[in-house]
């Protein structure tokens, strides 16, 4: 069984994140990055698949080569291979276009599964993966929390509210998981040392015949990015709860906003 | 740490393993090491299931045989951990009590006490400060003397870090009083031995860290536990001595690089005079000040560890390392603390913490003034 594990690096948690002059993005230049959050859950679903019996693992990304950190840590945790595509149009790419890349190295691949995150920590559009289930014709969810692999691939889902939903989609397709799904492991030392020997392949956009990412085919453009200014005061309510509640709810009436 | 010496893809993964752990497993529970006063055992095993309990030493008994590089990118981060208690405990582990045991012991030696060290079994800790002999080495005055196939040991061990989580300490004693320097051993004793009694000391900081007196009363071990020649502990020590001063820079530096990072953060919230603390000269000068030391220290430290990596002599540079950091660490504490004001004076406070952490270090691992003593006379002086 292949099961491909979709990997986005994002800025560290701890980083601390300043727009950038022209207020499209972040200055990213001298920040620490991570593997997506997300991400190591997908990665986890599928190194559990391949400690259960056999599974070649691929895990694939985009991005420039600070991306090789990432790819060389799944790798550590247990991944037998990476693609990792280095283009720097396509790092200018949408969420479409992203997707667009991914399928066209699913199509390369043939995975049984394809694993992503049920978002990006930095982004938070949870758009490429319904994409690329849709550009590979595939059956799909999101918002994973369990998989049962057999003929089929068994997933319990999120719903609002806390309830659950269990569906069974026929392979080959494609699970968002979501956060908390399961204990991701670490790459251990030895992990590390044994992924110096695993093949990277680095791929283009022309590599993969893929013209329509990229730059010119972004059709979600960033306008701004800005932190929202800090309002002129602040109030802080004090007394019991059911004083605190009362004065509350006082100011919303004065308010209006009910 | 923006470095050649740490560039490989393999430096940044492994980087990123111990961030991950420091920030899962040690960070969530920072305060609960310091009010249990001490890191439990389950902290090591868990580090050795990931491999950062051996990382220089053989692959026959668990390590991964790389070089220093490898040991800095891990304790820089762990010094990260925001509990220096707890830091010091593993790199006392790491770094001060099993360097020599896995130089110069013997494969049976080896296999019975470094083994489950790397795996994170068993914890070690290092026993050569006593009452009346500290920095000066060469004044302890624990005995051990042969009797058969054994040594029956006597003596008092102070300032012990480790003393009562160990399962077996590195112990310097004197096993030939009329040999001068090669009258020293080293030998491993371990801690539930009959005649070993530990006394908990309490301190004013390094709260995570459990630190003993410990009593050896006619204690027997056999000779076979001696690490390295009889008569070679002193030497032996004085080496071991290099990865301690090391270990003990770069996890300081670790530290006061987040207090600047969180003191600077506290500034630009902190509202004085109806600006933020960070927009007055006074506030702008001092983080610049200590900014500029902080990367003095981190350079003089990582040209330590090329030097530990190429294999040459790093002995002048160490002591140099030791002597700077620990001016650096102290100041960036203290600086720190009064930028915080009131609340640096809080034990919750970072800030207060480093203050009584980074004191520690002008004494440990060779106090101030004896490395400077060292240094001179390996400046020729």
């Amino acid at each position: 069984m292949k099961v491909m594990v979709c990997l986005k690096q994002v800025p560290h948690q701890d980083a601390r994140l300043d727009v950038n002059a022209d207020g499209t993005w972040i200055q990213d230049g001298n920040i620490k990055f991570e593997i997506n959050s997300y991400d190591t859950y997908a990665l986890e679903e599928a190194l559990k698949i391949k400690d259960a019996g056999e599974a070649d693992v691929v895990v694939v990304s985009i991005g420039p080569d600070r991306v090789t950190q990432a790819l060389r840590t799944a790798l550590g945790m247990g991944a037998d291979r990476a693609i990792h595509v280095k283009d720097d149009d396509a790092d200018l790419s949408d969420t479409l276009g992203c997707a667009k890349i991914l399928a066209a190295i699913a199509k390369e691949e043939n995975p049984d599964i394809v694993f992503t995150g049920f978002m990006s920590d930095d982004g938070n559009f949870s758009a490429v993966a319904p994409m690329l289930a849709e550009l590979l014709d595939l059956p799909s969810a999101t918002g994973v929390l369990s998989v049962e692999v057999g003929d089929s691939l068994k997933c319990e889902r999120e719903l609002e509210g806390g309830a659950l939903e269990v569906v069974e989609l026929p392979k080959p397709c494609l699970a968002a998981i979501q956060t908390g799904a399961n204990q991701v492991r670490y790459a251990s030392l030895k992990g590390i040392m044994q992924a110096k020997k695993k093949p990277v392949d680095v791929k283009t956009m022309a590599d993969l015949g893929v013209s329509d990412a990229g730059a010119g085919a972004v059709k979600a453009k960033i306008e701004k990015v800005y932190v929202p200014p800090k309002g002129d005061s602040a109030e802080i309510l004090s007394g019991s709860t059911d004083e605190i509640v009362g004065q509350l709810v006082t100011k919303i009436k004065e308010l209006g906003v009910l | 740490m923006e470095n050649d010496l740490y560039a490989t893809p393999e430096h940044e993964a492994f980087r990123d393993t111990v961030r991950k752990f420091t920030g899962e497993v040690l960070k969530p529970r920072a305060r609960e090491f310091d009010a249990a006063g001490c890191p439990d055992k389950a902290l090591f095993k868990k580090m050795g299931d990931l491999g950062l309990l051996g990382l220089r030493y053989e692959a026959e008994y668990g390590g991964s045989e790389l070089d220093w590089s490898f040991s800095a990118v891990m304790h820089d981060e762990l010094g990260r951990c925001d509990n220096a208690g707890v830091c010091m405990s593993i790199s006392v582990h790491t770094e001060m009590a099993t360097p020599s045991l896995a130089q110069f012991g013997t494969p049976e030696l080896k296999r019975e006490y470094l083994a489950p060290a790397i795996a994170g079994e068993s914890i070690s800790a290092i026993a050569v400060t006593e009452p009346d002999a500290g920095s000066d080495v060469a004044g302890v005055k624990t005995r051990a003397v042969r009797d058969g196939d054994e040594w029956v040991i006597n003596g008092t061990k102070t300032y012990i870090t480790n003393a009562r989580i160990a399962d077996w300490f590195c112990l310097l004693a004197v096993t030939d009083p009329d040999a001068g320097y090669g009258g020293y051993s080293q030998i491993i004793v371990p801690n539930n031995l009959p005649g070993v009694r530990v006394d908990l000391l309490d301190k004013i900081g390094m709260w995570g860290s459990d630190t003993g007196q410990i009593h050896f009363e006619d204690v027997r071990v056999p000779v076979a536990n001696t690490i390295g020649d009889i008569g070679r502990g002193f030497q032996q020590q004085m080496m071991q001595f290099q990865d301690e001063r090391l270990v003990a820079c770069i996890t300081g530096l670790a530290g006061s690089e987040v207090l600047w990072e969180e003191t600077k953060r506290w500034c630009e919230e902190r509202q004085l005079f109806g600006r933020p603390l960070a927009k007055m000269q006074n506030t702008q000068f001092k983080l610049a000040d200590l900014w500029v030391e902080l990367q003095a220290a981190r350079a003089l430290n990582d040209a330590v560890v090329k030097q530990m990596c190429a294999g040459v002599d790093a002995t002048k540079l160490t002591t140099a390392a030791k002597v700077f950091s620990v001016r650096v660490s102290m100041k960036v504490a203290t600086e720190c603390m009064q930028l915080h004001g009131g609340y640096g004076y809080m034990k919750e406070s970072m800030a207060g913490r480093a203050f009584v952490d980074s004191r520690l270090a002008a004494i440990g691992g060779g106090s101030n003034e004896t490395m400077l003593h060292y240094l001179a006379k390996q400046l020729g002086m």
